[in-house]
């Protein structure tokens, strides 16, 4: 199958429904191999167990960007090239990038409360996050008010640009201001800070997350055209009894 | 396994986490489930797409 037939609904259909079953099996696996290794991590010299969390809130944290880095892509591909799978997939990955912000904000105001001392503060990088949110929030209101997908899809596409201003500012937060967050420990001049015994378990959770992410939205995509099937066919059904 | 005296936060972190992915497999498979079983219906009505004569997608028939 040639790249060029993606851009068929139909053969995108057919195509996702022979990889998901993989997709799954992937995403189990790395998920038992992710979860074994943070069962077996070690303590954090200062932290303790509470470190755990951090596999579950770094790749959620990690997520939520990379999604909106998804939905950019795919806004282009509808305002630039009209590619009409484009927005499909930026409408059925906002939902997935809701959950992984929201999952991102939780577990870190669960790890903050311990290590802190409070679940939340206003500093940069937790507002900045926050706001992201509030961003996902915006646009899948904006996907259920306009009723038609092609002309939702170019007001979401402008609105997710204008949210991608927001990424460098989450990325680079805790080095432009003084945060109580602490600046990047992982994708950092200079390598990573954190211990292997540490990094390799989130390393693979990060994997299994993602390979999460790529199955639902396929899944998600494959809904959403069967979604517009129907509707072209309930509008036919309307116009043929009129 | 000792999870040390903050092990509520981490527990609920883990416990948060897993109820989340689970809503969202759910929701990705109920949605499934009802638009085939929509697009079936209307076939089995007769309203079916001009591209229809070369067939598709095989709908299957859920009911």
């Amino acid at each position: 199958m040639a790249l060029i037939d993606l851009a068929n609904p139909t053969r995108f259909v057919a195509l996702v429904e022979r990889v998901l079953p993989w997709l799954a099996a992937a995403t189990l696996t790395a998920f038992a191999f992710g979860l074994w290794g943070a069962y077996g991590a070690p303590d954090d010299y200062q932290q303790g167990a509470t470190v755990k969390i951090m596999f579950i809130h770094v790749p959620n944290a990690w997520l939520s960007m990379f999604v909106w880095g998804v939905m950019s892509a795919a806004a282009l591909g509808t305002l630039v090239w009209r590619h009409p799978l484009a927005d499909v997939a930026a409408k059925c990955a906002a939902p997935l990038g809701a959950a992984f912000t929201f999952l991102a904000l939780v577990t870190g105001s669960l790890w903050g409360r311990p290590m802190w001392g409070t679940y939340w503060v206003w500093d940069a990088r937790l507002t900045s996050v926050l706001v992201l949110f509030i961003m996902y929030l915006a646009l899948i209101a904006l996907w259920r008010t306009v009723d038609d997908p092609a002309r939702a899809g170019r007001a979401a596409a402008i609105l997710t640009l204008v949210g991608a201003i927001n990424l460098p500012i989450i990325k680079f937060s805790v080095d432009w201001w003084n945060t109580l967050h602490q600046p990047a420990s992982v994708f950092r001049i200079g390598g990573p800070a954190i211990d292997l015994s540490l990094l390799m378990p989130l390393i693979v959770m990060a994997l299994a997350f993602t390979l999460l992410f790529v199955t639902l939205h396929l899944a998600a995509m494959r809904n959403e055209i069967l979604r517009r099937r129907v509707r072209t066919l309930m509008l036919t059904q309307a116009e043929r009894a009129a | 396994m000792d999870l040390g005296p903050h092990a509520a936060f981490i527990v609920g972190a883990y416990v948060i986490a897993t109820a989340v992915v689970t809503a969202l497999i759910v929701w990705v498979t109920v949605d499934h489930a009802a638009q085939k079983r929509t697009l079936a219906e209307l076939e089995r009505r007769g309203i079916t797409r001009r591209s229809a004569e070369t067939p598709p997608l095989r709908i299957k028939e859920t009911a």
